[in-house]
């Protein structure tokens, strides 16, 4: 679009975000995080960094943005991080820059909710709560079609007031490779003009997308969809999943061992300092009554996940288990392992359900069918299938 | 500080570092470029190529099957008259050093990216100098840049100088990892014109590898030879000065940027008692570092070094003889050496050891292996550089926020 028309007024169908008005703290330098799965959503949160910087333009403010460095967004599904700075001149914008990361976020967006539950990047600093370096007063912003209540029982409190908005959707593959924009860019810099207007007003990212060449009337659509679909709750001081996140202490280097030794595992044992399951967006249920225990699990689990029990079962220890749905492949026995979106055992965690097996075969009956019934996920089927051109293995029609 | 107005027109652009370059090599008409992918240089890979994909550069792009390769072919290009582009990253760029290595006896203006990383081990990815210091003795140019805008102007620059008729030598790029390379500024580009009235073509004149133009390079030098080959090298890297002062008077002419200096920048410094010294992104902290202490009254400056070989040794010992200390902020190592200091600082007193006002010097090493240097390490030593320039007992060498 490039005609370059007068800005519309931006949608009204609900009042601006409570206690803010765009033009409070202008002074201030902005940061707004997005956090995503790597690989499949690095294409959107550098897409969405690049535009929450050309809006800032739109009111001469400058702005930079940064990769967090020590993840691998090349690695599929690994949480991965990637920020924007704006602020009012290069002077601000500087104590911004040679960083890792900002210290304080304004906005953090959550491009697949199953990261609520906290995020542990390749590089090694624990898993992190999702709203750690959340300002007070900050904006939580995720991509969502489950309630605040659901999500508040796996994001951490804060000692502060905080607002948690909910765009309503799921994860999307937008803009990767040869799968089609599916718009969610738009919605989400829709969602933060609505909830955040002292980020950037809807008027100044409308123009940014008519100026683009690029883009056309449903970009436009898809902006005020996300202004007018997401859904702001005010959380309280308190509010949300107890914190038990410690900060990984790193040793001195009178400590450390010379020549880069560490310690290794002894057989059998498994590395308590380093979990992958924040990697995860579904995990396997296994049916052990169907299992004719051939082993084939435990074989090809990349991450070793299986564990072998005495009765020469093959529970999944889903402290190590990244999601990636190979387990459900390979097992010969139909619906014998069923993968099942992640936000699904909210109260499980990351427990083992053997136990529960053993001792109640029909409750654990039911409850699996019950995981099943609402969040069973086929193979490669887990991100937007409306952006998703590569289906089960086989190239999907893609006809327009 | 006069800035002219810059020619032409110039468009406002959000790139990271390694886009930046992407977008100088493009506007450098860049030939030949060679490829083989490690962080933190792969960046410009991937941006050199879509810009080929995009129909916006017209050059031949080779991915070669290792490092090695990918200096050699670059190498060679550059001798049958192709402008090339190349680069890589900590041990990715030891793994090319005997191409490396020969590269300036040839006399042959390779222009390399070397996206700063520690060399290895354990998998160790966050920025370190050492890697382009490797090459400092060998008759590499090595310009550190600060930012993004700074990697589109060096590139520039690069071509200019080391294509020079009375230069023909390589020039290196320091980018620091992460920091530059991986973030994304608003820079500005100039228009295709001015470009071309700033970096003239590619010319090798009578050294140009062509069947119209029988020589052999590099036949087998035995002890007859080499030295007198060094010597023309060493003649080479003596004219580099002048030729940078031309071409910094020009760039900032055309394209209005650069600053006064073309070897270093000066930040604060005017009434300065003491500064730190250092090279590439560590500047952005420490500029903010200078501004908050100027706040609280005190008289420190900070000096950015740009061209790190040829070293500006002259140049450096009027300009720091003003000061009482001078903290230099290493982020590189160099065991066994003088006072067990960093690179920089053993260069740097070396430069300081005739001049008729020598400062005191301290050293800092820090922000190793990728670690953040904060304003407020750099507040610990520019606390300790008052010191010495107070004519108090400091530590000659400190390292600046490592565990104990
Ligand atoms: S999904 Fe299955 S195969 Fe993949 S990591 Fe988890 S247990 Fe292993
Ligand atoms: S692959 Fe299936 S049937 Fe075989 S042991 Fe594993 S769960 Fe049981």
């Amino acid at each position: 679009m490039s005609s370059g028309t007068e800005a519309n007024t931006p949608p009204v169908a609900q009042d601006s975000a409570a206690g803010r008005s765009s033009t409070e703290v202008r002074e201030e330098a902005k940061s707004v995080e997005f956090t995503y799965r790597g690989i499949y959503q690095k294409t959107l949160a550098a897409n969405l960094c690049k535009h929450v910087v050309m809006a800032a333009r739109k009111r001469d403010w400058l702005g930079s943005t940064i990769q967090r460095y020590g993840d691998s967004p090349e690695r599929n599904g690994v949480p991965a991080k990637q920020f924007a700075v704006i602020a009012p001149d290069e002077m601000r914008l500087q104590e911004h820059m040679a960083k890792y990361e900002p210290n304080e976020l304004d906005v953090i967006t959550v491009l697949d909710d199953t990261l609520c539950d906290g995020v542990e990047s390749w590089a090694f600093y624990g898993r992190q709560p999702i709203n750690l370096r959340l300002r007070r007063g900050g904006t939580l912003l995720v991509i969502s079609n489950r309630s605040a209540e659901e999500l508040l029982k796996v994001i951490p409190r804060k000692p502060w007031d905080w607002t948690l908005a909910i765009l309503p959707g799921t994860p999307s593959l937008g803009g990767l490779w040869v799968y089609r924009d599916d718009g969610t860019d738009m919605r989400v810099l829709g969602a933060i003009a609505r909830t955040r207007p002292d980020i950037f007003e809807f008027s100044a990212v409308e123009s940014v997308v008519n100026e683009d060449e690029k883009l056309g009337e449903e970009h436009l659509a898809a902006l005020r969809d996300g202004y007018e679909e997401v859904v702001i709750h005010e959380v309280a001081a308190g509010v949300g999943k107890e914190d038990d996140y410690e900060p990984v202490r790193l040793p001195g280097y009178k400590e450390m061992r010379e020549g880069i030794i560490v310690e290794a595992r002894k057989l059998g044992e498994r590395n308590p300092d380093y979990k992958t399951s924040s990697d995860r967006t579904m995990r396997p249920v296994v049916n052990f009554d169907t299992c004719i225990k051939c082993r084939q699990c435990w074989l090809d689990c990349p991450d070793e996940c299986f564990d072998i029990t005495e009765e020469g079962f093959h529970p999944v220890n889903y402290d190590y288990c990244t999601g990636c749905g190979i387990c459900a492949q390979v097992c010969p026995v139909e619906d014998c392992i069923v993968m099942v979106n992640d936000l699904e055992f909210i109260e499980e965690g990351n427990e083992d359900v053997f136990p529960m097996w053993k001792e109640d075969k029909e409750a654990y009956h039911r409850w699996r069918e019950e995981k099943i019934a609402n969040g069973r996920i086929e193979h490669h089927d887990y991100f937007n299938a409306d952006t998703w051109a590569w289906s089960g293995g086989k190239q999907a029609d893609r006809t327009s | 500080m006069t800035i002219s107005k810059p020619l032409g027109r110039q468009t406002e652009k959000l790139t990271t570092g390694t886009q930046a370059v992407a977008q100088a090599v493009k506007l450098a008409d860049v030939d030949v470029m060679a490829a083989y992918p490690i962080r933190p240089y792969d960046g410009v890979m991937q941006a050199v190529a879509k810009l080929i994909a995009d129909g916006e550069l017209d050059a031949e792009y080779i991915v070669a099957e290792s490092e090695h390769s990918q200096f050699e072919i670059c190498k060679h290009a550059s001798a049958v008259g192709s402008r090339v582009f190349v680069g890589s990253s900590g041990v990715g760029w030891m793994y090319a050093m005997e191409s490396n290595a020969v590269t300036p006896s040839l006399r042959l203006p390779v222009v390399a990216m070397i996206g700063n990383r520690a060399l290895d081990d354990p998998g160790a990815f966050g920025v370190e100098h050492n890697d382009a210091m490797a090459v400092r003795d060998l008759g590499w140019l090595l310009f550190w840049v600060e930012d993004a805008q700074e990697c589109f102007d060096a590139t520039l620059m690069a071509y200019r100088v080391g294509e020079d008729k009375r230069v023909f030598l390589p020039v290196g790029l320091g980018v620091d990892g992460a920091f530059i390379t991986h973030s994304q500024t608003l820079i500005k580009i100039p228009d295709q014109e001015t470009v071309n009235e700033f970096l003239p073509p590619y010319d090798l004149g009578e050294r140009l590898l062509h069947p119209d133009n029988p020589i052999s390079i590099a036949p087998q030098a035995n002890e007859d030879w080499v030295m007198e080959i060094r010597k023309q090298t060493d003649d080479a890297a003596k004219r580099v000065k002048g030729v940078i002062r031309e071409a910094h008077d020009d760039f900032r002419r055309l394209f209005g940027r650069g600053g006064d200096n073309p070897f270093f920048e000066e930040y604060m410094t005017e009434d300065a008692e003491y500064v730190l010294f250092g090279m590439g992104s560590l500047g952005l902290p420490a500029k903010v570092m200078v501004r908050r202490l100027r706040d609280r009254g005190e008289k420190v400056g900070f000096v950015r070094l740009k061209w790190f070989r040829p070293f500006p040794d002259e140049e450096l010992a009027e300009v720091l003889g003003r000061f009482r200390a001078v903290g230099v902020v290493d982020r590189d190592y160099a065991y066994g050496s003088p006072q067990h200091g960093g690179v920089l600082f053993t260069d740097l007193r070396a430069a300081l050891y005739d001049a008729e006002r020598r400062p005191r010097v301290v050293n800092f090493i820090g922000g190793l292996g990728g670690r953040e240097l904060t304003p407020e390490m750099m507040d610990e030593m520019a606390y300790i550089t008052k010191r010495a320039a107070a004519g108090e007992t400091v530590p000659t060498v400190s390292w600046i926020g490592v565990r104990e």
